[in-house]
């Protein structure tokens, strides 16, 4: 069984398909259909739904996530509170709402409830925090929600005014349209907040947060007709076990990728270990050397943390897929799913990061730029599962690189992705690593390249032989993402970058390097 | 008799939201609380079937054999259908024949359908049309225009303009240029995927909620293909979530297959494709393969012009003939071409049918002349700013390459406005020192206007019905052939209506598309639905004020000019009464509260033989100014302010008219940069859903972004209260982004080189447009601007 509360109301789940998506289960079982579905794939924002968790940080709150419904499986719910845009039809309106109304935010709608809960996230994370977001922050939250109709400049006007207000929510019952009454397939009550509670109390909910808290520690699982399984493991050692017991069960953390297989192609996945609850995995711990992410640590999570030691990762992590993407996917899962342009392994093998892979024998420490075979084939065996990864802390002579390449600025996969980690003697070059993604079948180093510097002086003589080797070493494909011409042409000028915005460091002409720097 | 409803009276105020105010859109507040419904989102009927097809995975192909025993047998398949078991038409081609509702012996696309599963859910109709056994002999495949062109393979006859006598022009021209590009398609990417839900009637019929744009042509197929009478099936479009052309012809083939199953079945059967379906089985924009031949005077007047714009069609007619008439009647944009000849291709290719997209071929073909105002530029020095200015139609030089006369000039005070709020010039001169000064980033800077031709150029389509009814309480129920697509044409039609009985908008209620209230209805496309349909909705609206004025003047005895209806009133000589009270006066007197109402556009006309007319009622205008910068090292760029001033003559509702301008200008952007059709050597899409297409997302939109509406511009046709179109022109304001990339590039060589550029203009594209001209100034033996 799995426990979990809808907009405030307790849910158990014990025979279902644990391949549904959270989507699909608000659609079709509980025919709540405000959330709607645009792409099935998490790339378009329309399914967005709003996840609370107990935050580590804020003990005794909860923490509201936007997420696209559509990629996340029904058994991730175990232990949450699951926020959806039909619990929010009261009178007076969520400042998010009624700012989209005077903006004329909304045209065709489609998209729209997923903007108002992408929204509503930054109000609450806003409002809980004290702050009130930039514009900056507002594009972020909004970075996954795609619209076809308005051009943006009406939503974000309308997150610009709500974000000022307060939520004062009304005690009244809830705002019905004539055509449009919410009710469960079988005339069940309206899923609607629980009665007597409201706005932030209703979020945070004591006794709803004490249920939830309990749940956590204990192991849910979900299974169906067919025999499929879905277990959530409480702790890593129930992990190691059901890892032995089970070797061939797919392990899923946040699952942006892994669930592609259950909506795009189809598969249905018989068996499934959900990752999500096990605490050990989400730590992060740091010391002198380094600092070490455990794989179920979000992007979300680790941005900070990684950008306050190699700044280079800011602006990497912010066009990583969408906020809604950052907010679920894991360090763990973008290694362990060992896609040829992840954007995390370029960086990390540049680092000479390395990975902990763990089971019931043990726990075995490896580079990461070992652990890649080939095409999405890696080192891990059948009973493994990706501990962690450790990341050594900068030196004074050392920098880090990271360019991501991408047809769209926000929320694209990368065509190319160069990192570049430096470690110089004055204008000698001491020792290099350069990592690319999209290169190759496997995110690799360029290893001529490196020749061609170490021990060289940083100029652009020197710049150009590590270009020239580069194309030497690497043969990447033409596909949908770019040509291979354009590929090595600029893996090399990413080079090129480096090399302008390191000696810039010492130059007075500070000129803008890249787009998005220049505003 | 029944009993009046109470009639309480309102205050005596001025009606609120009339015509120009900027009312919300009529389903703003069930958009933001998840309860607007979408097909998908309708309660489900008992019994309800979900339908997927089995797609061709050849461009084209016969097909030898199909085994769907698989099919058949997977867990909830309850029947299984292909074009054998269609009982009427098995062609469903929207104006020519060509569309097979379901595949016959020969395939001629990747993604065709060929069969079609009913299963008890979704998914398992999906996985269960994956499991056909069909076994192909491939035939030769055509893939691009250029391939049709050489092959002469096309879906419709070629066309021909012809205005005076081109090739002396172009020989006798101080300049001449050629050049060529290549255009990319669009996918709609409408939020809301296609669907549509079939309900069985009690005789034989259907009742069809569909997510279309042309309800009355979803009708007309499904009794065709059922083989029954138009009137044994009812359709109803309540709203779409996004059309943009895309919901025009396509949304007909799924309600045919939906009703074929229900047919069969006995029971109700929606069938809601999935994203990648949508992607790879419905048409997009065309892309098209267009030259020009141009010769000009050294002030960079045109003094002739041949143009070619060769339309990419796919493997039937579709709309293509009209598409590529369109692209032909716009490849002068907004410019005086002079003796001129314009010929149009339509290519056929074994790749899905391409169909209706914002701007209907028009986008494509001004490209080749915005093209050809740069290259001018660049050939004699000068801004391209001024060589627009100078090519624009104006009093003296005012007749279209097909005949139409240019009657209202807006443009040239329009530019001239813009270019003095947007600080053209001053940005001019700040680019070209910043591009002096920068090696790696380089600005660019355009201005290009949009003339865009309204009205349907298939004349028949160039009218609309609406129905209206007045209540006794004094609410009034409209109805009328438009549908909603969330561009607010319920919303301003609603307004005129309104406006016509001077009464509050909240009086008004728009009800669901539907083809028993009005019936034979046009498409809502070609910009046309506030035209036609809130002329069709004032004229019903007339017929019952004109019933209204002979009753009080009769009963009252006062003469017909003095019964007026103002604020919520209708006021009788010197006797005043509040809306409902009159109402119910004319109820009891026995008068028609009811009317319908037509409209037709008038004064248009088109001769195909000659290739001359006035296809066009008006011409709706506007003009941006873009500002990009662009990475030399990677191609990649960032749209940093756009300035943009349209004409939407005398507005209805100027927040909606905003609204279509931002959105229609970012989805033109998208278009030109970022949205990228990839197909493989076989001809199947690569970029086949949100994670490989990418269309703007929220930080693509400009971060400086100012949108005015043209004021005092009232339309000088007698258009529904003197407003203009707006749909699709601002779509076309996108290009001044592409030309702001070549400006930007073209700073490479300081402005002497015009770089091809074709579309979209990814950040690869971009890069091959830097090292083109990085090569050229190398090739002049002189130091690039770009030092790197």
């Amino acid at each position: 069984m799995i426990r979990f509360y809808l907009n405030g109301q307790l849910q158990k789940l014990n025979q279902v398909d644990p391949n549904l998506s959270i989507l699909d289960w608000l659609r079709t079982r509980k025919r709540l259909t405000g959330t709607k579905e645009g792409c099935a794939s998490g790339d378009c924002g329309a399914c967005t739904v709003v996840i609370g968790s107990p935050d580590p940080e804020q003990s005794g709150q909860l923490r509201y996530d936007s997420v696209n419904s559509c990629i996340a499986l029904v058994g991730s719910l175990h232990g949450k509170h699951l926020v959806t845009v039909d619990a929010l039809t009261q009178e007076p309106a969520h400042p998010v709402q009624k700012e989209m109304v005077e903006c004329h935010g909304a045209q065709c709608g489609f998209c729209t409830p997923g903007i108002i809960m992408s929204l509503f996230a930054l109000h609450t994370e806003s409002a809980a925090n004290g702050s009130v977001p930039d514009d900056d922050a507002l594009l972020e939250a909004l970075s996954g929600n795609l619209c076809r109709c308005t051009g943006y400049r009406p939503i974000i006007e309308a997150g610009r005014r709500a974000c000022v207000q307060t939520w004062e929510p009304g005690t009244g019952s809830a705002v019905l349209s004539r055509s449009s009454a919410l009710s469960g397939p079988d005339g069940a009550a309206p899923n609607n907040p629980a009665p007597g509670l409201s706005g932030i109390a209703w979020l945070q909910n004591p006794e709803m947060i004490a249920d939830l808290l309990s749940v956590q520690n204990t192991a849910g699982e979900l299974t169906d007709d067919h025999g499929y399984r879905y277990d959530a493991p409480a702790t890593l050692d129930a992990l190691r076990g059901l890892c032995r017991q089970f070797p061939k069960a797919r392990l899923i953390a946040g699952g942006t990728d892994l669930s592609l297989e259950i909506t795009q192609q189809l598969k249905d996945l018989d068996h499934l270990i959900g990752l999500s609850g096990i605490k050990e995995l989400q730590e992060i711990h740091e010391d002198e050397d380094g600092i070490y992410l455990g794989a179920g640590v979000t992007y979300r999570a680790m941005f900070h943390k990684l950008e306050e030691r190699w700044p280079h990762f800011g602006p990497m992590l912010e066009r990583l897929g969408s906020r809604q993407i950052r907010n679920r996917g894991t360090v763990g899962g973008n290694i362990g799913n060992a896609s040829p342009i992840g954007d995390m392994p370029p960086a990390l093998i540049a680092l000479g990061a390395e990975l902990d892979l763990d089971s019931v024998d043990g726990t075995r420490r490896l580079r990461l730029e070992d652990f890649f075979h080939g095409y999405k084939q890696t080192d891990l065996q059948p009973h493994e599962f990706i501990r962690g990864t450790w990341i050594p802390n900068p030196a004074p002579d050392e920098k880090l690189f990271i360019y991501k390449v991408s047809k769209r600025i926000d929320d694209d996969i990368s065509a190319v992705l160069g990192a570049f980690w430096l470690k110089r003697d004055g204008d000698t070059i001491k020792d290099c690593r350069l990592a690319f993604g999209g290169m190759a079948a496997t995110p690799k180093r360029a290893s001529g390249a490196e020749a061609a510097l170490r021990g060289q002086p940083w100029n652009a003589d020197t710049v150009a032989a590590a270009i020239a080797a580069l194309e030497l070493e690497f043969e990447p494909m033409t596909d949908v993402r770019g040509s291979a011409a354009y590929r090595l042409q600029v893996a090399g000028n990413l080079l090129r970058r480096a090399f302008l915005e390191s000696t810039q460091d010492t130059t007075t002409t500070n000129q803008p390097l890249m787009v998005t720097d220049y505003a | 008799m029944r009993k009046l409803p109470p009639n309480i009276p309102r205050p005596t105020t001025t009606a609120k939201g009339l015509t120009g105010t900027q009312a919300f859109h009529d389903s703003a507040w069930k958009h933001v609380r998840g309860q607007a419904r979408y097909i998908d989102d309708l309660p489900e009927p008992a019994e309800l079937l979900h339908a997927a097809v089995g797609q061709s995975t050849h461009a084209h192909a016969r097909i030898t054999a199909m085994d769907l025993s698989e099919v058949w047998a997977y867990p909830g398949v309850v029947s299984v259908m292909t074009v054998e078991d269609v009982p009427g038409h098995t062609d469903i081609g929207p104006v020519f024949p060509g569309d097979p509702v379901l595949a016959g012996d020969v395939v001629e696309h990747v993604g065709q359908p060929l069969f079609a599963v009913a299963a008890t859910s979704h998914r398992a109709a999906r996985q269960a049309a994956r499991l056909a056994k069909v076994s192909y002999e491939p035939l030769p495949a055509a893939l691009t225009a250029e391939a049709a062109l050489d092959q002469q393979l096309f879906v419709r006859p070629s066309h021909t303009q012809l205005r005076g006598d081109p090739d002396k022009a172009l020989a006798e021209a101080p300049n001449r240029l050629q050049a060529q590009m290549h255009v990319g398609g669009q996918e709609h990417f409408y939020l809301e995927g296609q669907a549509c839900l079939v309900e069985p009637t009690e005789d034989a019929g259907v009742f069809v909620h569909t997510s279309s744009q042309h309800p009355s042509e979803v009708q007309k197929l499904v009794a065709e293909v059922l083989d029954l009478p138009i009137h044994e099936v009812q359709v109803e479009v309540r709203r779409m979530g996004g059309g943009f052309g895309g919901k025009e012809t396509q949304a007909a083939p799924l309600a045919c297959i939906s009703a074929l199953l229900a047919r069969r079945t006995g029971r109700p059967v929606k069938y809601r494709m999935a994203r990648y379906d949508d992607m790879v089985q419905t048409g997009k924009r065309h892309d098209f393969f267009n030259t020009y031949d141009i010769g000009f005077d050294n002030e960079g007047v045109l003094r002739g012009a041949d143009i070619m714009v060769a339309g990419r069609c796919g493997f039937s007619p579709d709309l293509s003939d009209a598409i590529v008439d369109r692209a032909m009647f716009h490849s002068d944009n907004a410019y005086s071409l002079g003796q001129a000849r314009v010929v149009g291709h339509r290519c056929k290719t074994h790749t899905v049918s391409n169909t209706a997209f914002r701007g209907f071929g028009g986008p494509q073909g001004m490209m080749i002349i915005e093209r050809a105002m740069d290259d001018i530029a660049r050939h004699l020095g000068m801004d391209p700013l001024d060589v627009r200015k100078r090519n624009l139609y104006g009093p003296g030089r005012d007749v279209t390459h097909y005949g139409q006369i240019v009657e209202q000039h807006v443009l040239p005070d329009l530019i001239d406005t813009l270019e003095a709020s947007s600080d053209y010039r001053q940005r001019r001169t700040e680019i070209s020192r910043f591009n002096k000064e920068n090696s790696i980033l380089k600005r660019g800077l355009a201005l290009t206007p949009v003339k865009f031709g309204i009205s349907f150029t298939a004349k028949h389509l160039n009218q609309a019905g609406a129905l209206v009814h007045v209540y006794t309480d004094g609410s009034i129920h409209l109805n009328h052939g438009g549908t909603e697509m969330g561009q607010g044409l319920y919303i301003k039609v609603a307004q005129v209506v309104a406006a016509a009985f001077q009464v509050d908008l909240d009086r008004v209620k728009v009800s669901a598309t539907r083809t028993d209230k009005v019936p034979n209805t046009s498409p809502t496309a070609a910009s046309s639905g506030t035209d036609l349909n809130g002329m069709a909705a004032l004229d019903a609206c007339e017929k019952i004020k004109q019933r209204l004025v002979e009753f009080a003047a009769e009963t009252y005895g006062v003469s017909a000019d003095s019964v007026r209806f103002e604020n919520n009133q209708v006021n009788v000589g010197e006797q005043q009464f509040g809306w409902a009270e009159f109402v119910q006066q004319a109820y009891m007197a026995r008068v028609s509260l009811s009317s319908n109402g037509f409209y037709s556009t008038p004064k248009i006309h088109y001769d195909r033989e000659t290739g001359q007319g006035r296809p066009f009622l008006y011409y709706a205008n506007g003009a941006a100014c873009a500002e990009v910068v662009v990475d030399t090292l990677t191609g990649e760029y960032k749209t940093m302010r756009v300035d943009i001033l349209h004409d939407v003559g005398q507005s209805l509702n100027p927040a909606v008219d905003i609204g279509q301008i931002e959105g229609g200008f970012v989805q033109g952007m998208g278009w030109l940069t970022t949205e990228e059709l990839v197909y493989s050597d076989e001809g199947r899409l690569l970029s086949n859903g949100p994670a490989t297409y990418k269309i703007p997302a929220v930080s693509d939109a400009p971060p400086d972004f100012r949108v005015a509406l043209l004021p005092h511009s009232p339309n000088r046709e007698a258009t529904v209260f003197r407003s203009k179109a707006v749909g699709e022109p601002p779509l076309m304001l996108g290009m001044a982004v592409w030309s702001a990339l070549r400006d930007a590039v073209s700073s490479v060589s300081d402005y002497r080189y015009s770089p091809p550029l074709d579309t979209p203009a990814t950040p690869e594209r971009v890069l091959q447009a830097v090292t083109a001209t990085e090569r050229w100034v190398a090739a002049q033996g002189e130091p690039s601007c770009k030092n790197a």
